[in-house]
């Protein structure tokens, strides 16, 4: 089907996909800004996020046939090193096209649901923020420049505090949530600009591929170790790496539903790849401090993000917030998954990251559906839901058990295939505690699921409202997808399969 | 409260704002040659109107740049800076090279010097857009909790 859709764009088109893709949101984004009804700016934000879903499966064959293993785009007609590159691999090319698969089908969703969260008078700007930070995500993603990269990560989180902060129409507390969220976030930030600086003064350059080929004649250099150590800081931040991650849960809890379920399902994931793409790219497996980083930071901060996230959200009371922890968690799965250091175990974090932006997706819709057509977000109002809106909550119920990883579910193949990886390291214990989280997840997600499907609803049963048609669909596409990876997983498995051997086989340099 | 005593901010205002306005241009088309550029000329720019805000009140500046113009003018600043990058690739270059809007001989500049023109006035509009815009956004905003009601 991708070489199909990637054979109606002309070729001439298909060159520029790599600018493309940023491009067309970013120039949709003022467009919106300036209408003056909201209906118009949310066609914008579909044409403009359709068109990079397009460049982004255009990517995904170009970089399958490509000889190199990457396709090289010089901005201006600038040759890097000097100028900036946007350089696309089998591992930009899958966050790409999740980013833009889940940014498609959130601004679906949006019809409804930010109508019914955000004043009237603001929903363009709604949407031209919201095209600015996927442009941002996109940019991320895209380019093969450090520097840009964080210009770009920055596009996307300025934009995104903006989208927390006018989840304060339902509830004030999104203010404080989001100047949190601004405070870590920009700490987050500069960290990582100065470790680039740092990586800039020891090599002279600022691109990806230059810097990843003369890195290791300073890998004794303490300049680029504390430019190391700066980034890793950075970007953990920016990931939500435990135990970095406490803007998470306010901010996933307070922030209107659309941008809960976006945010969910690609900001997090795009810093994870940013963070993969300095580790296994610009410093290389062989950079010695990053050995003894993976070993004694990341692997035992995603095993206890796993643990002690996953406890939290036993004990949320507020649904969302349960999920926000379970995030977390999620992400230490991820980390763990990378921290092993082999093609295996950075392919299963990678597969990991996909499935779990699909299945975080869906399910962070469903509670925006439930949001929508029902009373709150409390576990109590979910009491009886099952019977009210059997629709949502199986799609609920369906993302649900592929979080906890149950057999035929996307959940099930990226935990499998950890757990595989975790083994052949010899890492039996980690494994142990795999199987320990998902029962753990087991009992919060079943929390959930009891009181849908088991406990009689509270209050009469008012009038039943529907369940609009642009929410529906995008969640049961979101839902159906999560069990199409967990069914027959070949295509996303082979992309993170693809991805990880790109980082390994250093055709990156 | 009379404003008679301010008397001299508002004759030595009057007389300052062209000559900060002309100086923003200064710096952006000198920016060619020199430092400066859109950014530093479109916050000169700016300070114009936030000048006249301060002197004469933000009612008044409002009047002059309504809200929604210093907003139309930041989005189609970014519009410009963007639509020349993709003016270059449907001429037939990569984003943003400056060499396929003018069709010239080999080594030629003038595309470049186009381009770059081009893109620092969207520059400049976006920043003092922004510039104007954030400060009406802090300027005139009305509390929402009157004082009494703490």
């Amino acid at each position: 089907m991708i070489d199909s859709i990637h054979e109606l764009v002309p070729a001439t088109w298909a060159v520029h996909a790599p600018a493309l893709l940023v491009v067309i949101p970013m120039l949709m984004a003022p467009i919106a800004a300036l209408m003056p009804a909201g209906r118009i700016g949310w066609m914008i934000s579909n044409f403009g996020v359709f068109c990079a879903l397009v460049m982004a499966i255009v990517l995904v064959v170009a970089v399958r046939d490509s000889e190199l293993g990457y396709i090289s785009y010089h901005m201006g007609g600038w040759q890097p090193p000097y100028g900036i590159e946007f350089r696309i691999d089998a591992l930009n090319s899958m966050v790409l096209l999740l980013v833009s698969g889940v940014g498609l089908l959130a601004s679906i969703f949006g019809w409804s649901s930010v109508k019914s969260e955000i004043n009237n008078a603001k929903i363009s700007l709604f949407y031209s923020a919201y095209l600015v930070c996927f442009t941002g995500l996109c940019g991320v993603a895209a380019t093969g420049d450090a520097f840009n990269l964080f210009v770009f990560l920055e596009i996307s989180s300025i934009a995104t505090y903006v989208l927390v902060a006018l989840g304060a129409g339902r509830d004030r507390r999104a203010l404080p949530a989001a100047i949190n969220y601004v405070l870590m976030g920009t700490i987050g930030a500069s960290f990582f600009v100065v470790g680039v600086g740092f990586l800039y003064a020891a090599t002279g350059t600022l691109n990806m591929a230059d810097l990843a080929a003369r890195l290791p004649d300073l890998a004794d250099n303490t300049v680029v170790m504390a430019g190391y150590a700066f980034i890793f800081v950075g970007l953990g931040i920016k990931a939500a790496m435990f135990p970095l991650h406490q803007w998470l849960p306010n901010a996933y809890t307070y922030s209107p539903s659309f941008v809960t379920m976006f945010l969910a399902a690609t900001a997090t994931k795009v810093a994870i790849y940013a963070l993969i793409r300095f580790l296994f790219t610009v410093f290389g497996i062989d950079f010695t401090f990053e050995g003894l980083s993976l070993l004694w930071v990341l692997m035992p901060m995603g095993l206890a993000a796993m643990v002690a996230c996953s406890f939290q959200a036993i004990f949320q009371t507020d649904v969302r917030r349960m999920l926000a922890y379970s995030s977390v968690a999620q992400v230490g799965y991820i980390l763990l998954g990378v921290s092993i250091g082999t093609a295996a175990g950075v392919s299963s974090g990678l597969l990991h990251l996909v499935n779990h932006a699909v299945i975080k997706g869906a399910l962070f819709m469903a509670v925006a559906g439930v949001l929508l057509v029902h009373s709150g977000a409390r576990l109590s109002d979910f009491r009886g839901l099952g019977r009210r809106a059997p629709l949502t909550m199986t799609a609920f119920a369906i993302a649900g058990l592929s979080l906890i990883g149950v057999p035929l579910t996307a959940g099930f193949q990226s935990k499998y295939a950890l757990v595989t990886a975790l083994l052949q390291n010899g890492w039996w214990w980690a494994a142990v505690v795999v199987v320990f989280t998902s029962f753990l997840a087991v009992i919060y997600v079943g929390r959930i699921l009891e009181a849908v499907f088991f406990q009689a609803p509270i209050g009469p049963d008012t009038e039943k409202k529907r369940l609009p048609v642009l929410v529906g669909v995008p969640l049961w596409a979101m839902a159906l997808t999560s069990s199409w990876i967990g069914v027959d997983g070949g295509f996303v498995i082979g992309l993170a399969n693809d991805a990880a051997a790109s980082l390994f086989t250093g055709d990156a340099q | 409260m009379g404003t008679d005593h301010h008397i001299i901010l508002r004759v030595v205002a009057k007389v300052l704002i062209p000559v900060i306005a002309l100086y923003g241009f200064y710096v952006q088309f000198h920016g060619d040659y020199s430092p400066g550029g859109g950014f530093q000329a479109g916050v000169i720019l700016a300070v114009t109107v936030i000048l006249y805000s301060l002197i004469f009140g933000v009612t008044a500046a409002m009047q002059a740049v309504s809200p929604g113009f210093a907003r139309a003018v930041a989005a189609f600043g970014f519009i410009l800076y963007t639509g020349v990058g993709v003016a270059t690739l449907i001429l037939g270059g990569v984003f943003l090279d400056y060499d396929a809007l003018i069709a010239e001989p080999a080594g030629g500049h003038a595309g470049q010097h186009l381009g770059i023109i081009l893109v620092e006035l969207g520059v400049l509009m976006a920043v003092t857009g922004s510039m104007v815009a954030i400060f009406y956004a802090f300027a005139g905003r009305v509390t929402e909790i009157r004082d009494e009601d703490w």
